[in-house]
């Protein structure tokens, strides 16, 4: 029920009156200034910033984007509970360490035996097909996280194992051996289980509670054919 | 008597309490009873039934209007209501499935008519992995006992073993589920299960084969044909228990050859996985006239020399 508006100046009439009633007793004083100009400078400031990245180097913009692929780069090497990788997605980073792990693991062209290791196209199409897949299968569960979003912390958290591929490749230059075998078993090991455990911090808080096993086993096939093409990588 | 005792008034001693205390109350049922809220919940109770009985229908509508309006097919919707599954009813399921019961069949008792699309797809895509690189790692292992045998990575054998696995599991289940549609238009009494009631029973059943696989890593033949021989018992008997209660009904040819035709299927796919990934080992090492490499003791790199030299 609404109730009459008390006048300021009577504290003692608080019988129920008809609505404004009491504003015809209100008088504005003259040295109150009620004119004036309402500005919003957070707009022009908008304005200013999309016209800038227009007019600014080529450098600045690729030095910027490098730079956010970098940082993501270290949140995913260190893994702390941040949004970053979550707020500010993108697929640049996957796309590059997903070129640089296929271009490291196909076979050479002059091998026309049929089995072999993956070719490049293979290797693309099971790490972004897998990536899909598992986005849907989370999305499915009832997770409430964006498809680019998961997309873009799967293809990231990508980084440990394209490393160990590198230590491979640095290891396979040595000669051959038992212990040359056991190193690289090492080192993909330990880059499996970096990378789990660098996905789930990001992608496990956004599933309800009772299927975040159920979301998370998917990633672990992933990654775990992942390190198995690489360390089952042969030179030729 | 002591029947007469039983079935006379018996005033029971709190609510006599507590009526000689608030005489003016009326009493209300035992469980709201208690001796300091008692006034307070015997007041509101008049009021809040009314109330019940307003919410109770503006459920019920709901509810009615909710399962008029399912999703089409079309909608995100419609593919969300076959994840819905908990992880702990995911794990009842496979343990259904490993140990099945006569008299106990998996739709009705693990599934109890709600299929999930989760298990049999990931299910299938493990067992497909599971079987390219377990028979990977016996060509590895036949290649350190003997290091004329060339190791590669044999990567196509993924592409093989997922195509083979995916198309038992989801053409198989569609030609049975028309066949039984087709008996049902024939024969009134028999039962049926939806397709993904039936996809679902065959996705679980691939599971007890995962095990198994990885079994077959040792190179003793016995023991694999063994676990290879109870994996399929297992799951062929979850099959036939399940189907079952729908075939009763039908006559004993078409029930007989129907479930004979499931099992001669399964074991063939069985086979054929332990044929196509596991090859059993040449009788003599494949050594080209060429290869001067004494074998090292404990080599597990495939050797590079032999394939240059002999090409």
């Amino acid at each position: 029920m609404a109730e009459a508006v008390e006048s300021p100046g009577d504290p003692e009439t608080t019988t129920s009156r008809p609505l404004f009633a009491g504003l015809s007793d209100i008088s504005i004083s003259q040295d109150i200034p009620v004119e004036g100009e309402i500005t919003i400078p957070v707009r022009s400031r908008i304005r200013e910033f999309d016209s800038s990245t227009l007019n600014e180097s080529v450098q600045n913009t690729i030095m910027r984007d490098l730079k956010a692929v970098g940082k993501k780069f270290m949140h995913v090497l260190y893994p702390r509970k941040s949004n970053t990788l979550l707020r500010d997605w993108d697929l640049w980073g996957p796309l590059i360490l997903c070129v640089t792990l296929a271009l490291m693991l196909q076979r050479g062209s002059v091998d026309s035996e049929k089995d072999g290791g993956p070719q490049f196209a293979e290797v693309f199409v099971i790490v972004w097909f897998g990536a899909v897949t598992i986005t849907l299968n989370s999305k499915l569960l009832g997770g409430n996280i964006s498809f680019f979003q998961s997309l873009c912390v799967l293809g990231y958290c990508i980084l440990p194992l394209t490393m160990a591929m590198l230590v491979c490749r640095l290891v396979l230059l040595a000669e051959p051996g038992p212990i040359n075998f056991m190193v690289r078993l090492f080192v993909v090991i330990i880059m499996f289980a970096w990378s789990i455990v660098a996905s789930t911090a990001f992608l496990a808080d956004s599933q309800p509670p009772n299927r975040k096993a159920l979301a998370v086993y998917p990633v672990f096939l992933f990654y775990f054919v992942i390190s198995w093409m690489i360390l089952t990588f042969t030179p030729q | 008597m002591a029947a007469a005792d039983e079935l006379a008034f018996h005033e029971f001693e709190e609510a006599t309490n507590l009526l000689a205390q608030t005489p003016n109350e009326t009493t209300t049922r035992s469980d709201q009873l208690s001796p300091k809220g008692h006034v307070a919940v015997a007041m509101d109770s008049g009021g809040s039934y009314g109330a019940e009985d307003e919410v109770e229908e503006s459920d019920k509508t709901m509810l009615l209007q909710e399962e008029k309006q399912q999703p089409g097919f079309w909608t995100f919707g419609y593919y969300q209501s076959f994840f819905d599954v908990d992880t702990s009813q995911v794990l009842d399921r496979i343990k259904g499935s490993l140990l099945p019961r006569p008299g106990h069949s998996f739709v009705r008792h693990q599934l109890r008519n709600r299929p999930d699309l989760y298990g049999p797809f990931w299910i299938c895509a493990t067992l497909a992995f599971v079987l390219a690189i377990t028979g990977n790692l016996t060509l590895l292992l036949a290649q350190r006992r003997d290091p004329s045998i060339h190791y590669s990575p044999q990567f196509h054998k993924v592409t093989v073993a997922s195509v083979t696995i995916y198309c038992y599991a989801w053409l198989v289940p569609l030609a049975l589920w028309g066949f039984l549609r087709w008996r049902k238009g024939v024969r009134e009494r028999m039962g049926l299960y939806t397709f993904l009631e039936t996809v679902c029973v065959y996705g679980y059943s691939l599971f007890v084969f995962i095990p198994t696989v990885v079994l077959w890593l040792v190179p003793v033949p016995w023991l694999q044909w063994l676990s290879g021989a109870l994996a399929l018992a297992l799951s062929a008997a979850g099959l036939v228990f399940t189907l079952w209660p729908v075939v009763r009904e039908d006559s004993r040819l078409a029930a007989g050859v129907l479930l004979s035709v499931v099992v001669l299927l399964h074991a063939l796919l069985a086979m054929g996985c332990k044929f196509y990934f596991f090859q059993p080992l040449p009788p003599e090492p494949m050594a080209s006239p060429h290869q001067a490499t004494p074998p090292p003791p404990a080599t597990m790199l495939p050797p590079t020399l032999p394939r240059s030299v002999a090409a």
